[in-house]
């Protein structure tokens, strides 16, 4: 017999759908939102659209992607070992400070030298805090949500600290780090901007970015790495008798996911700001690369599109104020997506339900065929 | 002597301060989680309830129908975070970072609307939570200088203590408890006992946003007077952080939050006193957290059922 496929059964087996309605699903109820406090749908959703669709909105649009996309992809990462990356916010900001101190430090070094040179000491401190947690789970068996938690507020104040360092700290008044030395920016050329007057902090980071994305998908999909990866994060049990270290491959995760992290710190660093302000409180990079990744369902060209599509919202959002709608509706927006995420596992649920009783429905019929067809039978003999 | 004294009293005060909202939250992450159900949505929902608190509290001139109002302002995204993880099987990691979305984004947006700004309007000196024992003691004389720091507290500080003697009651004491207990160690073996496991998540869940909501409005309504977006940064995680700390028990996590609040209340000392760096000594509570947890506490355990959606296949 051949089974005819219903919708729910169709959004079950296509992630992407599902994700399309719950961003579907993100509007509804932002949309539901604007009516009740008395403000005009069209005329948010139409400046939200305006202000990323023009060259200059959209080149804002990938300056602001950037980071999201390598966050997200360092959360994405540790998800498929099975490890809840949410310390992905200390290692951004220890990875952002050490490329900060490499381009203040070594600044007369030529920009070929510098860039490759932040780049990595950003991505080294990144992978030493994500394997600082790393060893305290595999050593002494702490948690890792806890001690993420604490490491973030210990970057968090590091940072800080170092960002007072004579040495680093702003020659002027600002309470910052010096600037970058410019040879550490990764600016595109200042003709070329204003040529095609696009952002001013328009960088070629996000072929960074893009690279980054090849690069996670390859190490996943293509080694034996990726491989062990997955299986400790499908089933640790399972993967221990088949011989993969599990203690290794959280260790390892965790300080490549740190890596991605700090990267993602230096992209901020040397294409947008060129130096660290004083916190005030947490940035929120980390909970960011979060939404990203589970947007992107934790697949690398997901989280891709994933961290365009927040960018997009995040600088969009910030010129809702200009029509006297909160930016805060981002928030609600992209939290009502998540949440619809986070139960799009209830279509796999009304498949379920539904194969059930056309099954039952159908065992009915072909149990009363029977019965005919015995009555028959019995008939004929009779 | 004198000068140890004070700031002994100091450390205490600030202890007893900090460690209020946490423990409140604290409690509620409780619940959800020994029941089997992963609350990373805290966050979100003690900043439903700071908001909610001080907006009540203001307008009814009540702090105590604000403060109720708080929690039920919580337990509103507890349901939420109940209706998707428990009712429909949700992830629950997802659905608490939408919560820890949805929950500052909406009340946010509710105070633009309301007061045209983010931050609510400071309330009156008899719309905050009361402190107790004020004027009690002499504070002319060291001793009494020293009680009256550590004893003249806000109400609520007062009521988490109690909280916590009633949690660990019902948990270790009461049917209900030990129910919620085996909830999340094994749901399918409470099931054929016949006790309702998706009744029983959904109600701690729920506890969990109420007290969560409490939190968040000891934050506004007594340590400071308003609403603001930065009321809430972090405390919620920091809670979860302690029930981890504690083992997944209240006394335990008690004994996470005051530790954490001492640490705190050693850095505003220190901080006032010597020449050492502040933002270095503000690492104190987090880095004495973990170095804690490394030398005397050791692995937790987590209920097993923790974070596994159940669902009946009937």
């Amino acid at each position: 017999m051949k089974e005819k496929k219903g919708v729910f059964s169709y959004i079950a087996d296509h992630r992407f759908l599902q994700i399309l309605i719950s961003i579907f699903m993100g509007f509804l109820v932002g949309a539901v939102f604007l009516i009740i406090m008395g403000l005009s749908v069209g005329e948010a959703y139409g400046r939200l659209l305006t202000s990323i669709t023009s060259l200059k909105g959209f080149s804002y649009v990938i300056v602001y992607s950037i980071s999201y996309i390598v966050v997200g992809l360092s959360v994405a990462f540790s998800f498929k070992t099975g490890v809840f990356n949410i310390g992905a916010e200390g290692q951004f900001v220890v990875g952002s400070m050490a490329a900060a101190c490499v381009g203040i430090l070594c600044g007369n070094l030529p920009g070929i030298v510098l860039i490759p040179l932040c780049f990595l000491a950003a991505m080294a401190a990144g992978a030493i805090w994500g394997s600082i947690v790393g060893f305290l789970k595999t050593r002494w068996g702490i948690n890792e949500v806890l001690s993420m938690i604490m490491f973030n507020w210990i970057a968090f104040y590091l940072s800080n600290f170092i960002a007072g360092i004579p040495a680093i700290h702003s020659d002027g008044s600002a309470e910052s780090t010096k600037n970058i030395a410019a040879s550490a920016r990764t600016l595109l050329p200042q003709g070329f901007i204003d040529r095609l007057n696009i952002a001013p902090t328009a960088n070629w980071g996000i072929l960074v970015a893009v690279a980054a994305t090849v690069l996670v998908w390859f190490i996943i999909e293509k080694t034996t790495l990726g491989y062990e990866l997955k299986a400790v994060g499908s089933n640790k049990n399972a993967a221990e008798y088949g011989g993969i270290g599990v203690n290794r491959s959280i260790l390892t995760s965790l300080a490549i996911s740190g890596a991605l992290a700090g990267l993602g710190g230096a992209l901020q660093l040397m294409g947008m700001g060129g130096r660290i302000s004083v916190f005030t409180s947490q940035e929120g990079f980390g909970f960011a690369g979060i939404v990203v990744a589970l947007i992107g369902c934790s697949n690398p060209f997901g989280v891709l599109v994933a961290g365009l599509f927040y960018g997009a919202l995040i600088y969009g959002g910030s010129k809702l104020n200009l029509v006297g709608v909160p930016t805060q509706l981002i928030n609600v927006i992209v939290g009502t997506v998540v949440f619809f995420i986070s139960i799009s596992i209830l279509f796999e649920r009304l498949n379920f339900t539904a194969v059930r009783h056309k099954t039952r429905k159908e065992q009915n019929i072909m149990q009363q065929e029977e019965i005919d067809k015995a009555n028959e039978k019995g008939g004929g003999k009779q | 002597m004198t000068n140890i004294i004070n700031n002994l009293g100091i450390i205490l005060y600030a202890t007893l301060i900090y460690m209020t909202p946490l423990m409140y939250a604290a409690l509620g992450s409780c619940f959800s989680e020994v029941s089997g159900v992963v609350n990373i949505g805290i966050e979100g929902m003690m900043t439903a309830g700071a908001f909610t608190g001080t907006v009540v509290a203001y307008f009814t001139g009540s702090p105590w129908i604000g403060f109720l109002c708080g929690g039920l302002a919580g337990m509103f995204f507890g349901a939420l975070h109940a209706i998707a993880t428990v009712k429909l099987g949700a992830d629950q990691t997802i659905a608490g970072t939408a919560i820890n979305m949805l929950g500052p984004g909406i009340v946010i947006m509710i105070a633009k609307v309301m007061f045209n700004s983010t931050d609510t309007i400071p309330l009156e000196p008899s719309m905050k939570i009361p402190r107790l024992f004020r004027g009690v003691f002499d504070t002319s004389t060291v001793f009494g200088r020293f009680m009256d720091n550590v004893f003249a507290n806000f109400a609520s500080t007062y009521l988490v203590f109690l909280a916590v003697i009633i949690v660990w009651f019902i948990f270790y004491k009461t049917r209900f408890g030990l129910r919620l207990r085996a909830c999340g160690e094994h749901p399918q073996a409470c099931e054929t006992l016949g006790i309702d496991v998706i009744k029983m998540r959904f109600l701690c869940v729920c506890i969990s946003g109420f007290l969560s909501g409490l939190g968040g409005a000891c934050v506004t309504m007594a340590i400071s007077t308003q609403f603001r977006p930065i009321s809430i940064v972090g405390q919620g995680f920091i809670a979860i952080a302690a029930v981890i700390f504690g083992k997944f028990r209240p006394h335990g996590a008690l004994l996470g939050c005051l530790l954490f609040g001492f640490c705190s209340g050693l850095k505003v000392v220190l901080g006032g006193s010597s020449g050492v760096n502040m933002q270095l000594l503000s690492m104190i509570p987090y880095a004495v957290t973990v170095i804690v947890l490394i030398l005397f506490v050791g692995k937790s355990h987590v209920p097993s059922a923790n974070g596994k959606p159940y669902l009946r296949t009937k």
